[in-house]
């Protein structure tokens, strides 16, 4: 699947994400890691993306496919819950007087 | 033809999605929104893969999406935010298993195929399956430890960096063989259209390797996480939240995914970050935090700071902060054991009636994860702007009437600035001894979690404030209301 035309360009796509991340994430405050890290977990659940595409492969056995699952369930869980758990905790940070509710 | 186009396209905006998601983390107005518009990614790439299936197993899919969203909603919304720490890091582990799941399961499926995996592909699927590993071991002994169901004193053996070393080198030579069976065999071999393995010796060969790989990496994430102690937490999270990040990068090159590559870069990018940010806050390397069992080596240092502890009385307490005019919250993991975040709030708001100016100042490794306490302290309703660094508050402090230290003790300990011999030496702290007065509540005169002494105990502007924090904070409250 990876041949020498694929790998080079998905490895610049690598560095390049890696640099823009390392950016990104910089101007993040201290007050706000906590959040950043279960926000962060959730985008580590993309892995469900892969984990999709494993239970989907044709004429893949019932171990293949076992595993895919297991690995979409798990994935999920990271999804669902870091999402869910990140807007509750940035719902509570509030600013002072004017309650700023917007959603 | 057209359908992959758009596929890729719809890949690209979900990762235009996650960038503004983390953009707008930078502020606190528009976090939540950013969070939102990060979901919505996740949304998009999830659906833009449902429509690329070969072979849709609804019933296999459905089945593993509502398990994982079910146990993913409750928890999300039934964690205390005490329990942040640790469930952020068993989430991480989740995130390293299910990408080892997906190298294993691709490596399984084409495995049975004729066509033999390419290298770059073999190499990948090796990585997702190593770095996935170690990331869900290690989380799960973080999750341990975090949650007190294992000590969170350093685990230390000897012979500890010879095994970790002697697994390392186990791993590479499993790696060669496992990657040397992929290629071994006569390529194009046409034999195995009935995927039958005696068909395939050689790259059939590969498979044992591959779980030998398996079992090194959970044994690994182990080893290497129990020998860190519970004060040095934070960075351990950090570190395999990046992990968890690298792992998901991994995967996305053994199915060439750019949507992978990309989000899990940023996870990596934010777990270094954080783990650099960490290590300066503490003034240690890395390499010191993860191989040194801080806290266990020094403990035969001599207590050597000798003096008197002047205890204070919640009335006392109460004369003092009655006539303060500036005061400053320095919260520690004491006081998220203690759940005295809500009393701390109360009395920051009848301080704040009489007149004072009241500030929380936390230090970046306070708690058991970065921002803590931050979190710990919104739940209670303090607003976002009393939420200080050290830097904003350290150049001004003689001028703070009373520093009230809840829980604290290492961010806090003048040793570090002072005495070259202190283990602590050169690690910034929240320089409290400075300040008018300085309030410190404690159970007792014992050391903090690295074990070292704390001369701030016999400051002479210091009293200390002797019972559980929650109890003694509930005292004062009461005295204001009297």
């Amino acid at each position: 699947m990876l041949d020498a035309t694929t790998l080079p360009l998905l490895f610049f796509v690598f560095v390049l994400a890696m640099f823009l991340g390392v950016e990104l994430i910089k101007k993040v405050p201290s007050q706000l890691h906590t959040p950043l890290m279960s926000g962060s977990n959730a985008i580590s659940g993309i892995t469900i993306v892969g984990a999709l595409i494993a239970s989907g492969h044709q004429g893949s056995d019932v171990v293949a496919t076992a595993l895919a699952v297991l690995a979409i369930a798990f994935a999920t869980i990271n999804v669902v819950g870091g999402y869910l758990v990140t807007d509750r905790m940035l719902g509570m940070f509030k600013s002072k007087g004017k309650e700023d509710s917007r959603p | 033809m057209n359908a992959d186009l758009i596929r890729g396209l719809c890949y690209i905006v979900a990762s235009v999605f996650f960038i503004f998601g983390l953009k707008m983390l930078s502020s606190q107005r528009t976090a939540r929104r950013g969070n939102l518009l990060s979901a919505l990614g996740m949304l998009l790439a999830v659906v833009t893969t449902l429509t690329a299936m070969e072979q849709f197993r609804w019933a296999w899919v459905i089945v593993g999406a509502v398990l994982g969203g079910a146990i993913g909603a409750s928890a999300a919304r039934l964690v205390k935010m005490t329990s942040m720490p640790e469930m952020v890091g068993l989430f991480n582990g989740f995130g390293g298993l299910a990408s080892l799941l997906v190298g294993w399961s691709e490596f399984h499926w084409q495995w049975g195929e004729t066509a033999a995996l390419g290298l770059f592909t073999t190499v990948a699927i090796l990585l997702t399956v190593l770095i996935g590993g170690v990331t869900f071991s290690g989380s799960v002994v973080a999750y341990g430890k975090l949650s007190a169901r294992l000590t969170g004193k350093p685990i230390l053996f000897k012979g500890q960096n010879v095994i970790n070393a002697a697994i390392l080198v186990a791993i590479v030579v499993l790696g060669i063989l496992f990657v040397g069976a992929q290629h071994s065999a006569p390529s194009g071999s046409p034999a195995s259209q009935t995927q039958d393995v005696a068909s395939l010796p050689a790259r059939a060969g590969g498979y044992l390797p591959l779980m030998g790989i398996v079992v090194l990496a959970l044994a690994l994430g182990v080893l290497s996480t129990i020998p860190i102690g519970g004060a040095d937490m934070p960075v351990v999270i950090c570190l395999l939240n990046s992990y968890s990040g690298l792992a998901a990068c991994a995967a996305g090159f053994v199915i060439g995914n750019n949507v992978l590559i990309v989000s899990g870069s940023f996870v990596g990018a934010s777990g270094i970050i954080l783990t650099r940010i960490m290590c300066k806050a503490m003034n240690r390397s890395l390499a010191n935090v993860l191989f040194s069992g801080f806290g266990s080596a020094t403990s035969a240092q001599t207590a050597g700071y000798q003096g008197e502890a002047k205890p204070i009385s919640p009335e006392d307490t109460y004369l003092i902060l009655e006539a303060a005019r500036n005061v400053v919250f320095v919260p520690g993991y004491g006081m998220a054991a203690a759940q005295a975040q809500h009393v701390v709030r109360e009395l920051g708001e009848l301080l704040q009636k009489n007149g004072a100016e009241v500030r929380y100042c936390i230090h970046p490794v306070a708690g058991r994860m970065p921002g803590h306490m931050n979190v710990l302290l919104a739940e209670a309703n303090v607003p976002y702007e009393q939420l200080v660094e050290p830097q904003d508050v350290n150049p001004n402090i003689e001028l703070v009437d009373v520093v009230i230290v809840i829980g604290a003790n290492d961010v806090v300990n003048p040793a570090a600035r002072d005495d070259q011999n202190s283990p602590l030496w050169g690690m910034p702290i929240i320089e409290v001894d400075r300040a008018r007065t300085c309030i410190v509540l404690k159970r007792s005169l014992n050391p903090g979690f690295a074990g070292v002494d704390n001369p701030l105990f016999f400051c002479p502007n210091t009293r200390m404030l002797f019972g559980d924090a929650k109890a003694s904070v509930t005292a004062v409250v009461a005295e204001f209301k009297q």
